[in-house]
């Protein structure tokens, strides 16, 4: 269970704005974080992993992070951008967070992207990229995950695989995800719960046909 | 016949200056590029001072820092016997101070050209700020360092001013290249001031061809 209760000033896309955000997560569940660009997204994950510093507390399973540096926190992150390690191979950006090579052949088995095991990143294409990204944020076998927008700079086709690799993961690590996205359908299609956010402040928070409406031509919108 | 020794006096000075600054330089750079304290303009125009200073008044300041009338020369000087002024040691010292911008700055650049988000990755994979900046940061900014590193090593071969002020013109002990170019002109001897002049001018081009032709395929194979 993570118990999440913070404050902090932001800039925001709308001028000085407060993040303030109290919420509960169970274990195991798979929250989408929603809401326009400067509403806070970013800065909660950031939060939760301990990069920024902000007022209240943070429980996991009733221990407080106030005080856990980062490395510590035992946490897999995906960041937008990847953020690779570009002096090294496939199989050594795995291997850096832990140096277990069964589990990391079977993550990459599991990401068909055994053959790239060797390869550099620096020659990999966006989409197998952010499966690296995500093959390494797993490594650690991380009790949280959390993924600030990893489908956004991925073409459809990309997108796509990468949603069903992200959710096979979730099926079968059952590992706790919070993943902040802008596009509704995949947030339909990976959530158990949406949050959306909005100048900082819980806006809607529920499951995804609570949140979400569907309209026709399975586009999903936030509902009004 | 020519007479080697100052050019390989000036080797040793350059390496050994340029290995201790290197070992120094690296944590003042990180720091640098990390912090957001007010202290950091001021740090940085106190580096950067050798640049626009004349050698003569970086020379003067040293001499008077170093000579055995002072607290700190007098402290080396009866603690552990050591002369800092007249002395390869005095020289070593003073190079420190004149090479010291040639080495942060471009540190300095090459870790706030990086990734952000690469860094913290890092971070969240557990790693500590020493095991990121030697398995991370370092390798991913090699013509930073190797333009640290060259053009140091050659800046300080080519120093004049300060060596002459601190070290003075002990044969084998402080009569580096420059000086006894200098000494040569003084005395008219032309065609040996040619020779020693010469090397200066081919061993400088082609420290820095190579340091350009090595950022040029970096940038090429896109390690940059």
């Amino acid at each position: 269970m993570l118990s999440i209760d913070i404050r902090k000033a932001l800039h925001g896309s709308q001028g000085q704005m407060h993040l303030d955000v109290n919420i509960d997560i169970k274990q195991g569940e798979f929250v989408v974080l929603m809401g326009e660009s400067g509403s806070g997204k970013t800065t909660l994950l950031r939060v939760l992993a301990g990069l920024e510093k902000a007022e209240g507390e943070v429980y996991v399973e009733g221990n407080s992070w106030t005080n856990v540096p980062t490395q510590q926190r035992g946490i897999g992150f995906v960041f937008q951008d990847y953020a690779l390690f570009d002096n090294m191979t496939v199989e050594e950006n795995l291997l850096f967070v832990k140096r277990d090579e069964k589990f990391a052949r079977e993550l990459l088995e599991l990401t068909e992207l055994t053959g790239l095991s060797t390869h550099h990143v620096k020659s990999l294409s966006g989409g197998q990229k952010q499966r690296v990204a995500l093959c390494r944020a797993m490594m650690n076998r991380p009790k949280l995950l959390l993924m600030d927008e990893p489908l956004s700079a991925l073409d459809v086709t990309m997108r796509q695989i990468l949603q069903s690799e992200i959710k096979k993961f979730h099926k079968m690590f059952g590992t706790t995800t919070i993943m902040v996205s802008h596009d509704a359908e995949s947030a339909y299609t990976l959530a158990d719960r949406i949050i959306v956010l909005e100048q900082g402040k819980i806006m809607k928070d529920g499951s995804k046909d609570s949140v979400l409406k569907k309209e026709e031509k399975i586009v999903y919108t936030l509902s009004s | 016949m020519i007479d080697f020794a100052p050019f390989l006096l000036s080797f040793k000075l350059a390496g050994i200056t340029t290995l201790i600054l290197f070992m120094m330089a690296i944590p003042f750079a990180w720091w640098l590029s990390q912090t957001d304290s007010k202290s950091k303009p001021i740090l940085e125009a106190i580096t950067a001072l050798p640049i626009v200073l004349p050698p003569s008044v970086l020379g003067f300041y040293i001499l008077v820092v170093l000579s055995p009338n002072s607290a700190l020369g007098g402290f080396f000087e009866d603690t552990f016997g050591v002369k800092l002024v007249f002395s390869f040691t005095g020289l070593v010292v003073a190079s420190c101070f004149y090479s010291l911008p040639f080495m942060v700055q471009p540190l300095q650049n090459g870790f706030e050209s990086l990734n952000t988000h690469m860094l913290e990755a890092s971070y969240l994979a557990g790693k500590s700020k020493l095991q990121t900046i030697r398995h991370v940061a370092l390798p991913n900014m090699k013509p930073a360092l190797i333009t640290a590193l060259i053009i140091t090593f050659a800046h300080t071969v080519g120093e004049f001013g300060v060596v002459l002020m601190v070290g003075g013109s002990i044969p084998n002990e402080t009569k580096v290249a420059s000086v006894a170019i200098y000494e040569m002109v003084e005395v008219m001897e032309y065609g040996k001031a040619h020779i020693y002049s010469g090397v200066m001018v081919a061993m400088s081009f082609v420290v820095l061809l190579l340091v350009y032709i090595f950022n040029h395929k970096q940038k090429k194979i896109g390690i940059v």
